[in-house]
C-alpha cells in the first residue's frame, strides 16, 4: 500500500470503512430477507423435486405450442374469432361508457372547477373506492345480476375504468394554464363558458390520449375476463385449458397476443394523428 | 370581386378550405365511430332485450340492463351485514365469523406477492440489460429479449396461473409462478428503459479503459439506475398483491379461493368482509411502500 493511501486513511478512516451500524444494519436486514424467502419456500411446499417435476410438465405443455394447431373447419374459426371480436367489443364499450361517465365526473373532482374542498375530496375518494374494487370482482358481480356473456364484462370494464378515467381526467384538467381562463373572465364569460372555451381545448387532447392508452390496456386485461364467463375469449382459453387441449390453447393466446399487438399499433397511430408528434405518458 | 387586396382574398379562401376539409374529417371520424359503437353495442350484447315478469305476474319484454339493475341493488344489500349497536360486538364477530383462516390467507396472498415479486425482480433484471438499445451486444439477442418480455406480459397473470396450477398443482407455488412471470415481463420493460435512459459516458469511460461488457454494465449503468429500479419495484410489488388477491379464482392459492367459495356458497355478508380485509390491506401496504419510496429517492438524492 502506497504511503499516501496510508496517510490519508489515518486523516478520514470514514471514507475507507463502513461504520459498525451499517454494517448491522446491512446485515440484519440481508438476513431478514433470507430467513423471510426461506420461509416462504418452505411454507409453499417448494422443493427441488417439485421444481423438476413441474418444469417437466411445463416443458411437455409448451412443446405442444409447435407446430400451432389450426382450425380446420370455418364454424371453429368461427367461434374463436368471435371470442377474439367481444373481447374488443367489450374493452371499447367499457372504455367508451367508462369514458361518458367520468367526463362530467371528473370536473367536480378538479381543484380549479371545484372550489368546495370538502365536496371535492368526496368525489375524490369515491373514484379511489371504484379502483379499489378488481374488475374481475365487479365481473362477478355482474354476472350475478345481468347473466353470463360480455354485457358483465361491458358494465365491469365500464365501471372500474369511471374510477380510474375520473381521477386521470381531473388531474389533466388541474394541469391547464390558467391565463385562458382569466382571458375569458375578463371578457365577461359565465363558468360554463370559461370550461368549455379555455379549460377544454387545453384538456381534451390529453383526455383522448389518455382513452386511447386505457382502451390498449382493458384489451388487455378484458382477455381474462372471460374466465369467470363475463364474456370474450377467455372463456374459451379457459375452456381449453381445463380440457387439456393445449395445442388449441396455445393457438388461442397467440390470436390474443396478434390482437394486442393490433390495436396497440392502431391507437397508437391514431394518438399521433389526435395529438400530432409528442404523447405524453399518463401512466 | 372585392375591392380588398389579394391577400385577404386568397386568406378567405384558403380559410374556407381548411374549414371544409376540418368538417371532411369530422364527418368521416364521426361516422367511423359510430358504427364502431354499434358494432361493439351489438358484439356485447348491449342492446340485448330480456324477459321479465312483473309483480302483477305479467311477462314483459325489458332492456337487458334495465331488467338486472333492481337484481345488482338486492345482491349488493344483501352482502351488508346487520349490524346493531347493542350487540355490536357479536355482530361484528358473526360477519368476519372465519377470520382466522382468512388472516392466513391474507399472510398467504402478501407472501405469494412478495415471492412473486422477487422472482420478477431477478428475472427482469437479467434480462433487462440485453433488451435495452444501448446495451444488447446485438441485434438478434435485443430482439427476442424484447419479444420474451413482451409475450410475458401480454399474457394474463390469470392464464400464466391456469397454466402452472396444471403444472405444479393447485397451490401458491402456481400462484407465485404466474404473478413472478407477468411481473418479469412489466418490470423487464420499465428497468429497460430505465437502462436507456442512462448517461452513456461513464460507460464509454470504462470500455475505454478495457471493461469488459459486464464491467460497463456492474459499474456504468447498474449506479444510475438503482433508484429507478426500486421504485419502479416498489409500485409493482403494490400490483401483484391485487393481482395475488384474485388469483385463488383458478386454485392458485391466496385469498381469491374463499371469495370463489363465499360466491358459490351464497355467504353475501363474507363478501364484504373478505373486500374490507383486501382493502385494508392494501391501503396499508400502498401508505407503507409510498413511505418506502420517498425515503430512497431521498437518501440517493435521485427522483423518477
Amino acid at each position: 500500500m502506497s504511503p499516501d493511501l496510508h496517510r490519508a486513511k489515518s486523516l478520514v478512516p470514514a471514507a475507507f470503512e463502513t461504520s459498525l451500524r451499517t454494517r448491522m444494519v446491512r446485515m440484519a436486514s440481508w438476513t431478514a430477507f433470507v430467513l423471510l424467502t426461506a420461509w416462504c419456500l418452505w411454507a409453499f411446499g417448494v422443493s427441488p423435486a417439485r421444481l423438476a417435476e413441474g418444469a417437466l410438465r411445463f416443458g411437455n405443455v409448451v412443446s405442444f405450442m409447435f407446430p400451432p394447431h389450426i382450425w380446420t373447419s370455418w364454424a371453429e374459426w368461427q367461434e374463436i374469432l368471435k371470442g377474439l371480436g367481444e373481447t374488443v367489443a367489450m374493452a371499447f364499450m367499457g372504455t367508451v361508457l367508462g369514458a361518458v361517465v367520468a367526463f362530467p365526473l371528473a370536473f367536480l373532482g378538479a381543484r380549479n372547477i371545484m372550489p368546495s374542498t370538502w365536496f371535492r375530496l368526496t368525489i375524490r375518494r369515491g373514484f379511489d373506492a371504484l379502483r379499489a374494487v378488481e374488475q374481475l370482482i365487479l365481473a362477478l358481480i355482474f354476472i350475478r345480476a345481468f347473466g353470463l356473456g360480455p354485457l358483465a364484462g361491458i358494465l365491469a370494464i365500464a365501471v372500474s375504468e369511471v374510477g380510474t378515467f375520473s381521477k386521470l381526467f381531473s388531474e389533466a384538467i388541474e394541469n391547464t394554464s390558467k391565463k385562458p381562463v382569466d382571458g375569458l373572465k375578463a371578457s365577461g364569460g359565465g363558468s360554463m363558458q370559461t370550461i368549455r372555451f379555455a379549460v377544454l381545448p387545453q384538456a381534451l387532447p390529453v383526455i383522448l390520449s389518455i382513452i386511447l392508452y386505457n382502451f390498449e390496456s382493458n384489451t388487455r386485461s378484458g382477455t381474462i375476463l372471460g374466465i369467470v364467463g363475463a364474456g370474450g375469449i377467455g372463456f374459451l382459453l379457459a375452456d381449453r385449458i381445463s380440457a387439456y387441449r393445449w395445442p388449441e390453447a396455445w393457438t388461442i393466446i397467440f390470436l390474443i397476443i396478434l390482437t394486442v399487438y393490433l390495436i396497440d399499433g392502431f391507437s397508437g397511430f391514431l394518438r399521433k394523428r389526435i395529438i400530432g408528434g409528442e404523447t405524453r405518458k399518463t401512466k | 370581386m372585392s375591392a380588398l387586396s389579394p391577400a385577404i382574398d386568397r386568406f378567405e379562401t384558403d380559410y374556407a378550405a381548411a374549414r371544409r376539409s376540418a368538417r371532411r374529417v369530422n364527418v368521416v371520424s364521426t361516422a367511423l365511430f359510430s358504427i364502431c359503437f354499434l358494432a361493439a353495442a351489438w358484439m356485447g350484447g348491449f342492446l340485448d332485450m330480456t324477459e321479465v315478469t312483473l309483480a302483477t305476474g305479467e311477462r314483459v319484454s325489458m332492456w337487458k340492463i334495465w331488467a338486472g339493475l333492481p337484481r345488482l341493488g338486492e345482491y349488493l344489500h344483501k352482502t351488508l351485514p346487520v349490524l346493531h349497536w347493542e350487540t355490536l360486538g357479536a355482530d361484528l364477530g358473526s360477519w368476519f365469523w372465519r377470520w382466522k383462516v382468512w388472516l392466513r390467507l391474507l399472510v398467504e396472498t402478501i407472501l405469494i406477492a412478495y415471492m412473486a415479486t422477487l422472482l420478477g425482480i431477478v428475472g427482469a433484471f437479467l434480462l433487462s440489460f440485453p433488451a435495452s438499445r444501448n446495451l444488447a451486444p446485438n441485434a438478434v439477442v435485443l430482439n427476442l429479449t424484447r419479444r420474451y418480455l413482451e409475450i410475458l406480459r401480454t399474457v394474463p397473470d390469470l392464464v400464466w396461473a391456469l397454466i402452472f396450477v396444471f403444472c405444479f398443482g393447485v397451490g401458491p407455488l402456481a400462484g407465485v409462478l404466474a404473478i413472478g412471470f407477468h411481473a418479469t415481463g412489466a418490470l423487464g420493460k420499465l428497468y429497460s428503459e430505465a437502462n436507456e435512459n442512462a448517461d452513456m459516458r461513464p460507460v464509454e469511460g470504462i470500455r475505454a479503459s478495457g471493461g469488459s461488457w459486464f464491467d460497463q454494465v456492474r459499474y456504468g449503468i447498474v449506479p444510475q439506475v438503482i433508484p429507478n429500479i426500486i421504485s419502479y419495484t416498489v409500485l409493482r410489488f403494490e400490483i401483484n398483491v391485487r393481482s395475488s388477491s384474485i388469483i385463488g379464482f383458478v386454485g392458485a392459492g391466496g385469498l381469491g379461493q374463499e371469495i370463489r367459495v363465499s360466491m358459490s356458497l351464497q355467504e353475501y355478508t363474507d363478501l364484504s368482509a373478505l373486500f374490507l380485509i383486501i382493502f385494508a390491506a392494501v391501503i396499508v401496504i400502498d401508505t407503507v411502500s409510498e413511505k418506502m419510496r420517498h425515503r430512497i429517492i431521498g437518501l440517493t438524492g435521485k427522483g423518477v
